[in-house]
């Protein structure tokens, strides 16, 4: 598997993976703004957002008619309409794709869910690696809190009720995400995930994310074609360099 | 039906069960009782037909049956179709997408029926949906990993019928040609009777391809539907006595 970079896309794709409740999509957010700010091509891709898989993907969880092989099928489904559709494309444009949520996310939770691992990585296969990951590693204990500290009504399968682990949806949620834990650390080294201590403030984990973003990748590239808005994004400009080869 | 009311009723034998790959996870092969038959074969080939026929046999021979076929699924087959008359999926979507059909009837009519000892009939199974995809130039390895979760049948029939032949069963009965069965997504022709021949030529030639890998039983679907149907149930007889 190759990084779109060593594909020789113009465009590059930032992943965030992390739990539930790990605070990777407010990080990725504040990423989105500072790059777009800059007035750089950026584009924001969500799992399971695909309009066309949609109404299959809420049927099947609604009426809790998926299986862990169908589970991971339809997910892939709205990954691979998401990926030829629109990741693609605007790669070959020259973008900046951001994801929230990868096929890691997928890898982590299927394999819980009892597929095989090569089964998942097999299906997964026709995706390229992200250029950059950033794995959010939170406490279990933490991540636990910020979701259940509302007692939120749990979906079953985000519960992972299907696993049947516990009958109480809160005891079945704490070990499900323990396992997703596991898988996380597990694929950490083998994909380059660079890891960031979620445990630490919002500001401080967005300066670790936006130093390693402007290191790691040629900003300057990805301008959109009109002159600079904002001084902040002229100031880069000038300060054009080479790209560094991303691990 | 003689046999029915000689009331000679074959208890079938146990089946050495396989799954092509991974497989479906926690389930016991052993439990298993009952026996998949597929049909395959192109539009026209007389496949609904035989199965229809098949039924009336099987059941007046004292088993039970249930039928299953592509895009009949609870979970996808709506938004398949919806998918397919848009013509707006991309190539690993569609093909994930059928994969889904697929394998939610394999877990929820396909097992559960064999598990009770139902004969399952197949109308069409994985080697359509293969062929279909390594026809737009998708990764062979990537499909069969991808379904290796379904299970070995006992006997697949490939009904054979020359592209010439299928093109004029399709206009006796519709007087038209369909847009897929014509292959005109992938381009080949601006002609839909040239797009057809071309595209029905390409699915026979994936088709072997396949047969060497998977072992299916070609038959001749040229003749008429009663001398198929008796060479069918005579291997089926075999496969239920386990030969």
């Amino acid at each position: 598997m190759k990084t779109f970079a060593e594909l020789n896309f113009p465009g590059r794709l930032i992943a965030v993976e992390g739990l539930d409740g790990s605070g990777k999509s407010t990080q990725i957010y504040l990423l989105k703004r500072w790059l777009e700010l800059q007035d750089l091509k950026v584009y924001f891709s969500e799992w399971n957002s695909s309009e066309l898989v949609k109404s299959a993907t809420s049927k099947g969880k609604k009426r809790e008619l998926l299986t862990p092989t169908t589970f991971s099928l339809i997910h892939a489904t709205d990954f691979a309409d998401r990926y030829e559709r629109h990741l693609v494309p605007l790669l070959r444009a020259g973008y900046l794709v951001l994801c929230d949520r990868y096929i890691f996310t997928a890898f982590g939770r299927d394999v819980t869910r009892g597929c095989p691992p090569e089964w998942v990585r097999g299906i997964y296969s026709f995706a390229a690696l992200p250029d950059l990951t950033f794995f959010f590693k939170s406490d279990l204990e933490v991540s636990l809190k910020r979701i259940l500290e509302g007692r939120p009504q749990l979906k079953y399968f985000e519960a992972g009720m299907d696993l049947r682990l516990s009958t109480d949806p809160y005891e079945s949620f704490r070990i499900f995400q323990g396992r997703i834990l596991e898988q996380y650390l597990a694929m950490s080294t083998e994909f380059n995930f660079v890891v960031v201590d979620a445990n630490q403030l919002v500001e401080k984990q967005q300066a670790v994310v936006r130093e390693l973003v402007a290191h790691r990748l040629d900003l300057a590239r990805f301008y959109r074609a009109e002159p600079p808005r904002t001084p902040a994004s002229a100031d880069l400009r000038k300060k054009a360099k080479v790209e560094e080869p991303v691990r | 039906m003689k046999n029915a009311i000689k009331n000679q009723i074959v208890v079938p034998r146990r089946s050495a069960r396989r799954f092509y790959g991974h497989g479906i996870p926690g389930v016991d092969l052993e439990q298993l009782a009952g026996k998949l038959i597929v049909v395959e074969g192109a539009d026209g080939s007389g496949r609904s037909t035989q199965i229809k026929l098949l039924v009336e046999w099987m059941e007046g021979t004292g088993h039970a049956t249930v039928q299953v076929g592509l895009k009949r699924s609870t979970l996808v087959s709506e938004e398949l179709v919806q998918a397919q008359q848009g013509n707006i999926l991309s190539r690993t979507t569609l093909s994930l997408f059928y994969a889904t059909d697929f394998a939610d009837q394999l877990e929820n009519i396909i097992l559960p029926a064999l598990k009770a000892g139902f004969v399952v009939l197949a109308d069409r199974y994985i080697y359509t949906l293969m062929a279909r995809d390594m026809v737009r130039g998708m990764d062979e390895a990537w499909l069969k990993n991808l379904y290796g979760i379904a299970l070995e049948p006992d006997v697949v029939f490939y009904l054979n019928v020359l592209p010439e032949e299928l093109v004029q069963r399709s206009f006796a009965k519709n007087a038209s040609l369909d847009y897929w069965e014509s292959g005109m997504d992938l381009g080949l022709s601006r002609d839909m009777f040239d797009s057809f021949m071309k595209y029905q030529t390409a699915m026979q030639t994936t088709f072997r391809r396949l047969q060497a890998s998977y072992g299916f039983t070609i038959v001749d679907g040229m003749r008429p539907g009663n001398v198929v149907n008796t060479e069918l149930r005579k291997k089926i007889s075999a496969v239920m006595a386990g030969k």
